[in-house]
């Protein structure tokens, strides 16, 4: 199925591309078909920068186990980087 | 029998006279030739759709693909533009729509054209076929397991698609349906209900549920691929088209 359901989250930071590094102005995150993965559905994150056009973009396709471990992983960073650095 | 097919791009002129990026495939012979206009995935305008473009060409059909996100992306890898037109809501079905006849008007347009054209679509461009058999004069369409014909999507949801199975009314010509028994996007519900209307508006119509098979089981590079159903499918397609679209 398509979910075509889509998150849209604003960015601030930095992302690397085909074309080298670029600012980051939002995120898209959906669950839905990869272009690339082996499954049939995947979380699917773009990293983007409309302004800088379309190909401003870095993308993931995670499975569902995958994308929680990853938000897990990212969690628990933050939380034990010593006070006053986050 | 002389078989010859060419495929490459080209633009011609889509909704509000906008000039779009097209993937054009077709026979090199006299013809006569119905016309396909080949509706891409949400994926975009990709190597997958291009196939499917060429394989009607192979077929004996002069063949076009629009690619819908021409404007979002111009020049943009599929991918890239698939993001991009996602992030903005998608295809508006009233530009969808102008697209579609400029590629009819395309493909009517060519000497070798027996003047009769079809839609054929998937996933999301199922419902976009379903959309232009009922807003424009055709002779044939195709829906692929298209979702949201019937059923109103997800609150919150920032794509710009509603239901449109009240349209049925207006279908201008025979509709081949294509889908999954496994699908819950159209589920089988969804899929009884569009034939259900269909049927009361006395409209000509055949659908074909795949069982051990859900959503897009024609895409050859996905797991999802269902060889049984795709082969089927494909049968299905060229008797429909056999009997509305060639000459």
């Amino acid at each position: 199925m398509c979910t075509y359901l889509t998150e849209k989250v604003e960015m601030d930071g930095s992302g690397k591309g085909a074309s080298g590094w670029f600012a980051l102005s939002e995120a898209t995150v959906y669950f839905d078909h990869p272009v690339h993965a082996t499954a049939e559905h995947t979380l699917n994150i773009d990293f983007r920068n409309p302004g800088q056009g379309p190909s401003a973009r870095v993308a993931v396709e995670l499975t569902a186990e995958s994308a929680r471990a990853l938000a897990a992983a990212i969690e628990a960073t933050l939380a034990s980087a010593p006070p006053g650095l986050v | 029998m002389y078989d010859a097919t060419m495929a490459e791009t080209i633009t011609i002129t889509g909704h509000g006279g906008d000039r779009i990026e097209a993937y054009f495939a077709r026979p090199l012979g006299p013809g006569p030739f119905g016309g396909v206009v080949v509706i891409h995935h949400m994926p975009g305008y990709d190597e997958g759709t291009k196939e499917i473009t060429r394989k009607f060409a192979a077929h004996g059909y002069n063949a076009i693909c629009p690619n819908l996100y021409t404007r979002e992306a111009p020049g943009a890898s599929p991918d890239d533009a698939a993001a991009t037109a996602r992030a903005q809501g998608g295809v508006p079905d009233e530009r969808l729509v102008g697209d579609v006849l400029g590629a009819v008007t395309f493909l009517r347009g060519q000497p070798n054209s027996n003047g009769k054209a079809s839609t054929i679509g998937y996933c999301s461009g199922g419902r976009q076929s379903f959309l232009a058999a009922v807003s424009l004069p055709l002779d044939a369409a195709v829906d692929c397991y298209g979702a949201f014909v019937v059923g109103t999507p997800p609150e919150g949801m920032p794509l710009k698609v509603g239901p449109i199975v009240h349209l049925a009314k207006d279908l201008s010509c025979p509709l081949l349906g294509l889908f999954g028994a496994d699908d819950q996007h159209p589920s089988p519900d969804q899929v009884a209900e569009l034939g259900k209307a269909l049927a009361a508006a006395g409209k000509p119509f055949e659908f074909h549920s795949y069982e051990g098979a859900g959503h897009a089981f024609f895409a050859v590079d996905r797991p999802s691929y269902r060889p049984e159903a795709a082969k089927d499918g494909w049968g299905k397609i060229w008797d429909f088209y056999g009997r509305y679209l060639a000459a």
